[in-house]
């Protein structure tokens, strides 16, 4: 474990406007210790990516109900790869089909949390699975 | 400040010895004034007042005598009740509990204070109209889904919107990359309009359009197909959404900032008064509020809000209210409280009877009248043993009859994972025709008037709201509240800390935090393929094409030339549109005169 706290962007990529969950989200990792940014609504990937540089974070959790997320969500990946950033974590989470996840997971998005997901859930999957980047 | 908590504990665990100690519940302020007032009416008291004494003693006996020895043994399941929105839940009502109820609370039947209902006859004369929201794909797979489903019963249409749409951008913008078609139709110009609704005559349908932002463009799209067809606007019936307001605080897709918003809201509003009188030109919408994490309370305060805010609007405009205000029309949620559901929408029609005839001045009856449509509650819809959504669905629909909604959209099983699959939507509508043709419930006109939980709960609904209400007038009305957030910010909090309570296990969702299965239901989930972004790009490449651009320019330059002055937009965008200029068109437009609004990051 690094010495400081984790940090985290949480992010709206598309046009939905749909934010209750991003921003419970937020807090429910806020109120776990982590820093945590929200970008707020209709963000492009190119927004999210240069947000998740500039603010050093550690991951960028993904909320999407739009059904955009084949597109959007590689697109972030892609973005981060081309500005050194890889290793920062992509996860995510919004009305996402079961059929969508194995493919989204081969495209790089570490996991996806569907509908029910306890926020308790992803706290715990954020403190096993990242870390802290140097 | 009103309770706010979605379950007992703390508030009403402080509220609930008000109960056990013999003294009645009161029945909120509304009541507690009512006896007849200096210079005021006399009141027509509904309850003996020796008899609802006598009453009184009694209750109290049996609460010594008959009820405490029994939770002495056997402790209840927990230590006080209270409805989703933290009204404190009595043991039992009684008529003492009622004691100061009055008639003129409830009025009667499609009279003031339309307590009980907007029309006299209710469901005995007509049926709530079973309005199944639909919009997905392309133009031509939603025109071939409204076809299906007036072949199966639906009554009226109702269209959603791709969200490239409702944000005011083309299929072809940046900004849709992903989104074309995928969470509603995608329509860029008057050529998608014309194929969305091919073959349907206007005249012959009522339509409802939820979108809200660029209303104004879809609104003129749909009186220049009208005006195709040989149909005049004034003969077109229907609603568009047009909530601006509702959009800063909960739904969210918005173009220019509040005020310009509002400023557009208000030119349609003034345009179909004059223009179309079959029209209802804003849906004043409390789901989204909901669904985006509000209380039945802040749901019913907020949407009220809204609505005095454009009321207030209209009027500055110089509009008289008995001109605009009966083409007013309300949208609520229905959630899972069945009886709190049922008494907002009661306490939303005596609210509104009120406000406009003692705060507006307004005269004629359907000026006081709370018309409104109704969607079961997608938010309590889980991803976790799908077909117990039908169930919840079933009871909410339930409860928006027995509040005595107009119209009704259910919900389907599948809406946790995609847009709905036509099997699954076809159950949904058949939910409300087994409600409408089996159940019985279409009978009788407010079936629950009269209930003394129902008409406490209708009470205190009013009361919380009203306190909102006020709140809010002295912030400096909603518009200023909303540049402030702070229902917003209500909502978040709300929103918050019914997931608490879900993760804590204080509050039970079968499937979810109770009774989960290990098997997985699998349901059949709808797809919307990128072809339909490509085949829409290609249509609007086409159009664009083949229309007159000097037309297009000269248009658009009345619209900016409009929107920068105070002439009314509805005349020149409905020019633009006939010209097919787009809806991003014109929405860049708006941008370009007005800003595009942005919101911050707090959470």
């Amino acid at each position: 474990m690094a010495d400081h706290p984790l940090r985290i962007l949480v992010a709206k990529p598309g046009l939905d406007g749909h934010d209750r969950g991003a921003k419970i989200i937020a807090r429910a990792l806020r109120d776990a210790g982590m820093e945590v940014i929200y970008t707020g609504l209709h963000q492009t990937p190119e927004m999210i990516a240069s947000a998740a540089v500039q603010e050093d974070v550690d991951a960028v959790g993904l909320s999407i109900m739009s059904g955009a997320h084949m597109t959007l969500f590689p697109a972030v990946i892609d973005l981060l790869r081309e500005k050194g950033a890889g290793d920062i974590g992509v996860f995510g989470g919004g009305i996402i089909p079961d059929d969508d996840i194995p493919r989204l997971k081969k495209l790089g998005v570490a996991e996806i949390f569907t509908p029910g997901s306890s926020t308790q859930d992803i706290v715990q999957w954020i403190r096993g699975h990242i870390q802290a980047r140097p | 400040m009103p309770s706010q908590r979605r379950r007992p504990s703390r508030r009403a665990a402080k509220d609930a010895p008000r109960h056990v100690s013999g003294r009645t519940a009161r029945a909120g302020a509304k009541a507690k004034s009512a006896p007849p007032r200096p210079g005021g009416a006399a009141k027509t008291r509904l309850y003996d007042a020796t008899a609802v004494r006598k009453l009184a003693r009694e209750v109290a006996r049996w609460e010594a005598s008959t009820l405490a020895p029994v939770t002495a043994k056997t402790p209840l399941r927990q230590p006080a009740f209270a409805t989703d929105s933290g009204v404190a839940i009595p043991p039992v009502l009684t008529a003492a509990d009622r004691r100061s109820e009055v008639q003129e609370q409830l009025g009667l039947p499609g009279e003031f204070p339309f307590t009980r209902g907007v029309q006299p006859t209710m469901y005995r004369g007509r049926l709530w109209t079973m309005r199944m929201f639909a919009g997905f794909g392309s133009p031509e797979d939603t025109n071939r889904r409204f076809k299906y489903l007036m072949a199966h019963g639906t009554t009226g249409l109702s269209t959603a919107f791709d969200m490239p749409a409702l944000m005011g951008y083309d299929a072809d913008h940046p900004m849709s990359r992903g989104e074309v078609g995928k969470e509603g139709v995608a329509v860029s110009s008057l050529r998608d309009f014309e194929v969305l609704f091919d073959g349907i005559p206007l005249d012959k349908v009522t339509t409802s359009m939820t979108i809200n932002a660029s209303a104004i463009a879809a609104l003129c799209m749909y009186v220049a197909v009208g005006e195709q067809q040989g149909i005049p606007m004034a003969q077109l019936g229907g609603t568009i959404q047009n909530d601006m307001l509702k959009e800063y605080i909960a739904q969210k897709e918005w173009i220019v900032p509040p005020r310009p918003a509002v400023r557009i809201v208000v030119d349609m509003i003034e345009y179909c008064s004059q223009h179309m009188p079959r029209w209802h030109a804003v849906s004043i919408s409390g789901y989204h509020i909901r669904e985006a994490g509000a209380t039945a309370v802040q749901e019913l305060a907020f949407t009220l809000a809204d609505g005095i805010g454009y009321v207030e609007e209209c009027v500055k405009r110089g509009l008289a209210v008995d001109d605009f205000a009966p083409r007013l029309s309300f949208f609520w949620d229905v959630h899972n409280d069945f009886f709190e559901e049922v008494a907002k929408f009661r306490a939303a029609r005596r609210i509104w009877a009120r406000v406009m005839r003692e705060r507006f001045g307004a005269r004629d009856p359907r000026s006081l009248q709370l018309r409104t449509h109704a969607q079961t509650a997608g938010v309590s819809l889980t991803a976790q043993q799908p077909y117990n959504n039908v169930v919840r669905t079933a009871l909410q629909a339930l409860a928006a009859v027995l509040g005595g909604t107009q119209s009704l959209h259910t919900n389907s099983l599948d809406e946790t994972y995609a847009l709905p699959t036509e099997d699954a939507v076809t159950l949904a509508l058949r939910t409300q025709q087994i409600i409408a043709h089996e159940s019985g419930v279409d009978r009788v006109v407010d079936p629950l008037g009269g209930s003394y939980y129902v008409e406490y709960l209708t009470d205190e609904m009013e009361r919380r709201a009203v306190d909102y209400i006020r709140r809010i007038d002295e912030m400096g009305g909603i518009i200023r509240a909303v540049e402030e957030g702070y229902p917003q910010k209500e909502i978040g909090e709300s929103a918050y800390r019914f997931q608490r309570e879900v993760e804590e296990g204080e509050r039970l969702i079968v499937g979810v935090n109770v009774f989960q299965s290990e098997q997985q239901a699998s349901v059949e989930i709808l797809k919307i393929g990128d072809q339909v972004a490509e085949s829409q790009i290609a249509r609007l490449r086409q159009v664009k094409a083949e229309r007159d651009a000097r037309a297009v320019k000269r248009t658009l330059a009345k619209v900016e030339a409009a929107a920068r002055g105070t002439e009314n937009l509805m005349p020149p965008v409905l020019e633009a549109v006939k010209a097919y200029a787009t809806l991003g068109e014109i929405s860049d437009v708006f941008r370009k005169v007005w800003g595009q609004y942005r919101e911050g990051g707090a959470f």
